[in-house]
């Protein structure tokens, strides 16, 4: 559980810890049902569409770069500041 | 005084053009009720400070005659819909106080409409939960009883409808999210078929399984607002181009498959009875109702609470107090996500994003996740093989009625059961549409539910408005 909160990046209290260890037993125990079932034959068939476009802004694409700058938790002139990363 | 409790968008919309009433008069009355009710039923977050002044500018099209059906109609819109310059929580407190930077493509199509957006409606939080409950703004109550959940996770936007506090509402369906509501509050709710819609602009949730899903009280509206917005949409790569988009509908009468099977055990009696009647009169009215065997589709829950949680684990990620919402300060960019994160989600959110680590982590990826998707295309085969045969598949629409405020909240498996009819359509993409069929002896809302195969729609609206007609 500690090692999944990590990877999750989320800080959990020592209660919660087991309390979601427990319901997470739960619903492990639910979902594992569908071990035992048999899919090996199963072929995934896709027929395939190419839904990509020219990396081109475009000129209907309408976003607020001010409220989007405005919302940065820490900033300095127009930039994103984060902690120390090094 | 305007009739509330009857009024569909035609009606809404000759009575505009006829000048009955004017948009301002209906978002009124709306406002009215909203002002009586909605503290204790909760059916908004937040009542735009707006609306007025958005009726003013639909009734101006009525004067130069550019409007359409949707002009002035009130819609109310799930929390986790963008509209630019309006806060977007997706019920959460991580996203508290953030400010949409754009519209949504669905949104852009009702402005563009003149649609009146009422307000942001209450949802569980990132839409995980069937009652409205984990919302961080508080519980939604049934207008139909008050001392029971509407359903979830867009009870809000059922509320709203059920609750006369708008004509029509925006919700999204990831896993019944807006069929489980429609059924425990006398709704019609639709779940198009995945990529009709655009999700450009919708918090996501389970990107794969996604749709914006509108209720109604009739079909002829929930019609009325998918031609509206069922585009494709560049912006949205999961968004089907029109040449693809081929219906398999014959109007006429409807060979309809029942899997019995499937429902033997573990549906209130009061539902099953009422299912049966319900078949019992479109038997009567001259469609063929057709025994099929569903095998793999017993799985859907199972498959679902893997493949859900594993997007989830990913999608959420974003959310990580660096460039918007809650952001907690540490020593360290570690320790910035892990206090953010822990501060602002709730515990049905951290419950789903630890359980979508765990089933992608190294050791469990194959017996979880790539088990559940092998599942899930043999799903999906399995009801596109029963359209060969069958128009529609029908089942009830959910196994209980609404239940009881904090009931099921200490056994997440039994939550989770309230949508077992409703998975199999998000897990293989086609529509499916709920519709009321009745009501129990105390009143509670019962009703049924069709898949119908990609792109049609246009079969469901028959059936919906034939089961209208035989009520």
């Amino acid at each position: 559980m500690e090692a999944l909160a990590e990877l999750a990046r989320i800080d959990l209290s020592e209660e919660e810890k087991h309390k979601i260890l427990k319901d997470m037993g739960g619903i492990l125990e639910y979902v594992k049902q569908i071990e035992k079932i048999e899919t090996n034959d199963v072929e995934v068939e896709y027929t395939l569409y190419n839904a990509w476009r020219e990396d081109e802004t475009g000129e209907d694409r309408d976003f607020s770069k001010d409220s989007i700058i405005a919302q940065f938790p820490d900033k300095h002139d127009n930039f994103l500041k984060v902690k120390k990363i090094l | 005084m305007i009739d509330l409790k009857t009024l569909t968008i035609e009606k809404a919309h000759q009575a505009f053009a006829s000048g009955e009433f004017t948009c301002r008069q209906l978002a009124e009355e709306y406002l009215k009720v909203i002002n009586d009710k909605n503290a204790e039923m909760v059916a908004y977050i937040e009542v735009f400070d707006d609306v007025l002044a958005q009726a003013d500018e639909a009734q101006k099209r009525f004067a130069d005659n550019t409007a359409t059906l949707l002009t002035g109609i009130p819609f109310a819109v799930k929390d986790n819909i963008l509209i630019k310059g309006r806060v977007a929580s997706a019920g959460s407190k991580i996203l508290e106080n953030y400010v949409a930077t754009y519209d949504s493509t669905v949104i852009k199509a009702l402005k563009d409409a003149g649609s009146v957006f009422m307000g942001r409606t209450n949802m569980d939080e990132f839409a995980m939960g069937s009652s409205t409950q984990t919302s961080y703004y508080g519980p939604s109550r049934n207008p139909v009883d008050p001392s029971r959940v509407p359903g979830g996770s867009s009870g809000g936007s059922a509320v709203a409808v059920a609750g006369d506090m708008s004509l029509v509402s925006l919700g999204t369906d990831t896993c019944g999210s807006v069929r489980e509501p429609a059924s425990f509050c006398g709704l019609v709710g639709l779940k198009p078929t995945y990529g009709s819609l655009s999700r450009q602009g919708i918090i996501a949730m389970g990107n794969s399984l996604d749709q914006v899903a509108p209720f109604s009280k009739t079909v002829r509206d929930s019609e009325i607002i998918f031609n509206a917005l069922s585009k494709h949409d560049k912006e949205d790569s999961t968004s089907v181009p029109d040449a693809l988009r081929v219906t398999k509908n014959k109007p006429g009468s409807k060979r309809i498959g029942v899997p019995w099977h499937l429902f033997k055990e573990g549906v209130d009696e009061v539902v099953a009875e009422n299912f049966k009647q319900t078949i019992e009169k479109l038997k009567a009215d001259g469609h063929e109702i057709v025994d099929i065997e569903l095998p793999f589709c017993k799985y859907s829950l199972e498959v679902y609470y893997i493949i859900m949680p594993a997007e989830v684990s990913t999608n959420l990620s974003r959310f990580d107090g660096i460039r918007y919402g809650l952001s907690e300060d540490a020593e360290n960019l570690r320790d910035v996500y892990k206090k953010s994160r822990g501060a602002g989600f709730g515990e049905e959110v951290r419950r789903r994003i630890l359980l979508g680590t765990y089933v992608l982590s190294h050791g469990y990826y194959d017996a979880y996740y790539n088990k559940a998707i092998k599942l899930r295309e043999k799903i999906k085969q399995e009801i596109l093989k029963a359209f060969d045969e069958v128009d529609l598949i029908a089942t009830p629409t959910t196994p209980i009625t609404a239940f009881k405020l904090g009931e099921k909240m200490d056994d997440p498996v039994a939550m989770y059961l309230c949508d077992i009819f409703s998975a199999p359509a998000n897990l293989s993409g086609v529509p499916s549409l709920a519709v009321p069929s009745g009501e129990t002896k105390d009143g509670l809302p019962l009703s049924i539910q069709f898949m119908a195969p990609h792109f049609s729609e246009s079969s469901l609206f028959e059936i919906g408005k034939k089961i209208e007609s035989l009520r």
